[in-house]
């Protein structure tokens, strides 16, 4: 995974506008101070790998989170309305002026709190009777997700021209993001979810069997989902409010990875993670690269990619109906 | 004589629903306990009562003398260990779903299985004869075999105390008797303490050396399977006729129900004891 993880840094490092072969690196990174090239790889292409390897990461992870939370393979922050929640949350700070208020750190903050928001107003909804039922939170998630969008064009239609703009050059989704604190900031954040996750991966092991079972061997479900719950909303948060709404990579790579090594979550987890961050830089590459010299958003490669993963996954489901 | 399970003036349920009352039972250490009882008489919910998945609304439950409300999730599990009537089938091998069993023994920040927890796991599945199963996957067993497997999971616990939901249903008979006689093995040869819901009465009145009959949420009956097996009890509670008899090998109380050809008959045989 590692390896995959390296190889896609280096495929999105070469392509694009301007492609810099291994020697032209060696070279920038030792003499030519000041040239083009440098400013380029510097300024634009580093800051814009790195970044799409966190917000990757991090959207991955937070589906890998939920799935095992809530033992289902079409559970990811997309479908259960976590971004959709947090894109509002972000669309709002956005109309109401909140990053000149109250600063930068604003829309971030705006983000993981409409993500929290959404997920505990799907979680509730959902419950009855102390269970969770998975086919209507995947509905209701989805639901709250045209909801949370329909707000935000009623919005749109209210504000002024230039605020719209803003809402919806960063709706699109894109990894373009010159602010090297908010870079850092997804850096620490995808890292602390890792990190997170790891501190509540026996438990997750456990719930494999089923949140009662995993009671009877000990382990704090209530604790345990709870924190995790919330690990996976600062994630999207965090992610939404950095990248826009980048959809199914929480979806699609957990998926493929569990497919490729099992359900042990001490291994899915950091696989995932790497896997994610793999697979947007890669995305981003494609969109960078496929029209040039203009760019695609990153989420609409991923909304399509995972648009297809997601009907061919229920097709199989429909098949097995086990999980 | 020192009790693994005490249970005094019991009562758990469902909010405004079905709830079981005044449950008072107790367990001595090696006891192979059976709850039997009608559907819906309460058989479940005294389990979720036990292992705390319901909250008693009075009385109270001791294992090994220590109050389950004093207890936190690891303690109870390393204590008390569970076999559910429906045993999950995830995508794992035989083997890591075993060494779930050592979970309640982990520090928080263990993250990988000692030898030792490997060891434990290895012993329980060759006593329970699923080592050669172990690099299966969950979901590809059969009943059987999953039934088999749950059990090596809960012995992994290494608990005073281990529940049963149903061991043997939708087994057949020869998956029913192995299931039991491994019990019975575990029971007498570990001084394992065993409560398990079973619906077959001949089995119950078989295996078990205490059974207690459950009606409608109340205890009607707790005693030796001789006690509570008796014909007037069995009908009174399951508003069924039945013969009471022994098992000519075993001496232990054998159950015979009665088709409606035959009614008329039964009730003269029965009037003649």
């Amino acid at each position: 995974m590692l390896i995959i993880a390296i190889l896609a840094i280096a495929i999105s490092f070469r392509v694009g506008e301007f492609k810099p072969g291994l020697r032209d690196f060696l070279d920038i990174l030792q003499n030519k101070e000041g040239s083009m090239e440098l400013v380029i790889l510097k300024q634009i292409r580093i800051p814009r790998i790195i970044l799409g390897f966190a917000i990757g990461s991090a959207l991955s992870l937070a589906g890998t989170i939920l799935q095992g939370v809530y033992r289902n393979p079409l559970v990811e922050p997309y479908t259960l309305g976590i971004s959709g929640g947090a894109a509002l949350g972000v669309a709002l700070a956005i109309v109401f002026n909140l990053q000149q208020l109250m600063g930068r750190m604003m829309l971030p903050l705006s983000g993981f709190i409409g993500a929290f928001v959404s997920l505990m107003v799907v979680y509730n909804i959902s419950i009855s009777r102390g269970k969770i039922r998975i086919q209507t939170m995947l509905l209701i998630g989805v639901m709250f997700s045209y909801i949370a969008s329909s707000v935000m064009m009623l919005l749109l239609s209210l504000v002024s021209t230039d605020d719209m703009q803003t809402v919806v050059f960063w709706t699109m989704g894109s990894l373009d993001e010159p602010d090297t604190k908010l870079i850092q900031l997804a850096c620490i954040l995808s890292l602390t979810g890792l990190i997170t996750s790891y501190i509540f991966v026996r438990p997750m092991n456990a719930m494999r069997l089923g949140h009662e079972k995993a009671r009877h061997l000990g382990v704090n479900t209530e604790t345990s989902m709870r924190i995790l719950f919330i690990t996976a909303s600062v994630l999207t948060g965090m992610a939404v409010s950095i990248a826009g709404v980048i959809g199914f990579v929480g979806l699609i790579i957990p998926h493929l990875i569990r497919m490729l090594i099992g359900s042990d979550n001490r291994v899915l987890l950091l696989a995932s993670f790497l896997g994610g961050g793999a697979f947007l830089v890669l995305c981003d590459s494609v969109a960078r690269t496929i029209i040039l010299p203009n760019e695609l958003p990153t989420g609409v490669i991923t909304g399509i990619i995972g648009g297809i993963i997601f009907v061919v996954v229920i097709g199989r489901k429909n098949a097995k109906m086990n999980l | 004589m020192h009790n693994t399970l005490e249970i005094k003036d019991f009562s758990c349920g469902y909010h405004g629903k079905f709830m079981i009352s005044k449950i008072n039972f107790n367990l001595p250490k090696a006891s192979f306990a059976g709850i039997v009882g009608p559907n819906g008489s309460g058989k479940t919910t005294l389990f979720k009562g036990i292992t705390s998945e319901l909250e008693s609304i009075a009385g109270s439950i001791f294992i090994d003398s220590r109050n389950i409300k004093s207890m936190n999730f690891k303690e109870r599990a390393q204590k008390l260990a569970i076999v559910s009537q429906h045993i999950e089938s995830p995508d794992i091998t035989v083997e890591d779903y075993v060494l779930l069993g050592r979970l309640p023994y982990h520090g928080k920040f263990q993250f990988f299985e000692s030898e030792k927890d490997f060891e434990i796991a290895k012993h329980y599945m060759e006593l329970t004869g699923t080592i050669h199963l172990k690099d299966k996957y969950m979901d590809s067993l059969s009943g059987g075999e999953q039934q088999l497997a749950a059990i090596a999971r809960a012995l992994t616990q290494e608990p005073e105390l281990l529940l049963l939901d149903e061991p043997t249903s939708h087994l057949d008979i020869g998956h029913q008797v192995q299931i039991l006689n491994l019990i019975q093995n575990l029971n007498q040869n570990m001084g394992l303490t065993v409560l398990m819901i079973i619906h077959d009465l001949n089995l119950a009145g078989e295996y078990c050396n205490y059974l207690i009959m459950l009606d409608n949420g109340n205890m009607h009956l707790a005693g030796t399977p001789e006690e509570v097996l008796d014909y007037k009890n069995i009908e009174e509670v399951y508003k069924t006729i039945v013969i009471t008899q022994k098992n000519p090998v075993s001496g232990k109380p054998a159950v015979f129900l009665v088709s409606g050809n035959v009614l008329g008959e039964s009730k003269k045989y029965n009037s003649q004891r």
